[in-house]
């Protein structure tokens, strides 16, 4: 990198570390435009509106966000969308077993036992990949088919229906106004921001991104660290299924499938590099929020709603290409 | 005065294959001292085993008054000896107060909860790497930004900052230019004159003289001669790492 970086250099490095947000307005005004055009309504200024995106974008989020710490330390869980699955099916089945009685006692037990069954799955992941020394992609992607095949064997290839309005309240009811599943996500957001840019824990995951051997020297123990890190991202992708139980009053093997893509996207649309070391929690929010509102502005401009997996899957391709210029521009990685 | 360091018969066997001998120097504190050799002479595995990564065959290391052999490289570090190895170990991505205190993180509390005092860290930084005569431009910036004699003062400047009283350094200029290796130069004499005794693993001849209090050289895993820079010439250095006995 050159001593003095040219005005125009340094200008386009910041518009390049703040696409994200900058393409977030354009497709917010794209939408708005469209709506005023075509239709003479809002997009934007609507709660339905606004409500149905923040909606989408917290199951993506919860999903995301332990994703988010593995990918900045320069691995990678596959396994989350169905670590997802399987605490869905878990919390069903306990609050099933309870009866229709079950009051609240019997939900929160439900709960931890699905946090439990996806601690299990990041443990095992923590492990192989620690002490197995197994490549993440590879380890995570077994674990992925374990979790699965695990969650459709409990719930006998079906999915696990209850009748609790303790469980719906979870994924359907409010908090000040605002939806369980946003208030959860927000919350969540702040601890993984925390633990991300204020602890020596996030430090540690940052260094282990950039060069293990930085950590490893540093005295850091650095099994102790993949297993803590790959446990977070299992409990976050359980959280996103004990939600989805609620939220449809069934447990299904399949609840996270839909949208594990959809989270290693909003992570790498954040910032995040596969090489790891970068990534932020904001930038997960707002690739999430991205994703939400190109999903809810295609459906809402009357597109069928195949063409979200193709936007989408342009947005993947813009955000590698801008990360690739931001490495080029920083002289690369060493 | 009794030495900072002293290796006697250090050994070591890969199952058939003797790597090294039968080595035996000294360091004094304030003293660079070159392990000079070919590849192959055995220097990375007399380095290993004092800073605890290999155990020895035969042979033990004192420092400071105290066994050195047997300790984890853990044990090593806190007994006071850095070893700074040709990557440098630094994360890229982190600017240099969290290099400087990687492992050992300062904290300060907030409401209870503990936040990473980034500032003071930065501070610290910027304060030991001035005693190292180098000035960050942009203490916040990670440390990729900087130049590679900067980086190696970061390396440095965390030996220093830990009070370290033996320094090892592993090729510290093969990868920088003419004005780095010089940079580098000056930076192990202000180590010197903190009283840090230094190994310096070099084969490198302009290095050697310019850096060394005395030079050992090792040929196929033994000491082939030690000499004072002002007593030897380039060719007797070279002639020693052949091989060819004094």
């Amino acid at each position: 990198m050159p001593a003095n970086p040219s005005l125009a250099a340094s200008l386009l490095k910041s518009l390049l570390n703040i696409w994200s947000w900058l393409f977030l307005a354009l497709i917010l005004a794209f939408f708005e435009i469209y709506a005023q055009v075509e239709t003479g309504n809002t997009f934007l200024f609507r709660v339905y509106n606004l409500q149905s995106i923040a909606i989408a974008a917290s199951q993506i989020l919860i999903l995301a966000l332990g994703l988010t710490l593995v990918i900045v330390a320069g691995h990678i869980d596959l396994s989350i969308g169905f670590t997802t699955g399987l605490a869905a099916v878990v919390m069903a089945l306990v609050i099933r077993w309870a009866g229709p009685e079950a009051g609240w006692l019997t939900v929160i037990a439900a709960m931890l036992a699905g946090i439990l069954a996806a601690v299990v799955i990041g443990l095992v992941n923590g492990w192989l990949v620690a002490y197995l020394d197994v490549p993440s992609f590879i380890g995570t992607l077994g674990t992925y088919g374990v979790a699965r095949g695990a969650a459709l064997i409990v719930a006998g290839g079906a999915t696990v229906s209850i009748r609790s309005d303790e469980a719906r309240a979870i994924g359907n009811g409010d908090i000040a106004g605002f939806p369980v599943p946003v208030v959860v996500a927000i919350v969540l957001s702040v601890i993984c921001h925390y633990l991300l840019t204020h602890t020596k824990f996030g430090v540690h995951t940052y260094a282990l991104g950039a060069s293990r051997a930085s950590v490893e020297r540093a005295g850091v123990d650095v099994k102790r660290l993949l297993i803590l890190l790959f446990v977070i991202s299992a409990v976050t992708a359980g959280i996103s299924g004990l939600i989805y139980t609620g939220r449809f009053s069934a447990g299904a093997a399949n609840a996270g499938e839909p949208i594990l893509l959809y989270a290693v996207a909003a992570v790498f649309i954040g910032g995040a590099s596969l090489t790891g070391g970068q990534g932020t929690i904001t930038g997960t929010v707002i690739g999430a929020i991205i994703i939400a509102v190109i999903q809810f502005g295609l459906v809402f401009s009357g597109l069928p709603p195949y063409w979200q997996f193709v936007a989408v899957g342009l947005v993947i391709i813009v955000a590698v290409l801008v990360d690739q210029s931001k490495t080029r521009m920083i002289g690369g990685r060493t | 005065m009794t030495p900072l360091l002293e290796a006697r018969g250090l050994k070591k066997r890969f199952g058939g294959n003797e790597a090294v001998s039968d080595v035996n120097f000294v360091v004094n504190a304030g003293e660079c001292v070159v392990l000079a050799g070919d590849n192959g002479a055995g220097k990375s595995t007399v380095i290993k085993m004092i800073s605890g990564v290999h155990a020895p065959t035969a042979g033990e290391v004192h420092f400071d008054g105290e066994l050195l052999t047997g300790k984890t490289p853990e044990g090593v570090r806190t007994a006071g000896i850095e070893t700074i190895y040709q990557d440098l170990s630094l994360a890229d991505n982190l600017d240099p107060g969290l290099n400087l205190y990687l492992g050992r993180e300062k904290i300060r509390h907030v409401l209870g909860l503990p936040f990473l005092d980034r500032a003071a860290m930065r501070r610290d930084a910027a304060e030991v790497m001035k005693g190292l005569g180098i000035e960050l431009p942009d203490p916040a910036a990670p440390v990729r930004d900087l130049s590679g004699g900067q980086r190696q003062a970061i390396a440095i400047a965390r030996a220093v900052h830990w009070q370290a009283k033996l320094v090892i350094m592993d090729e510290p200029t093969a990868a920088l230019g003419v004005p780095e290796q010089r940079e580098v130069m000056a930076l192990i004499h202000r180590l010197k004159e903190k009283g840090v005794g230094i190994i310096l693993i070099s084969h490198n001849l302009p290095d050697i003289f310019a850096a060394a209090d005395r030079i050992i050289v090792l040929a196929r895993g033994v000491v082939g001669g030690e000499r004072r820079p002002a007593e030897t010439t380039d060719e007797e250095i070279v002639r020693l790492m052949m091989g060819a006995h004094a």
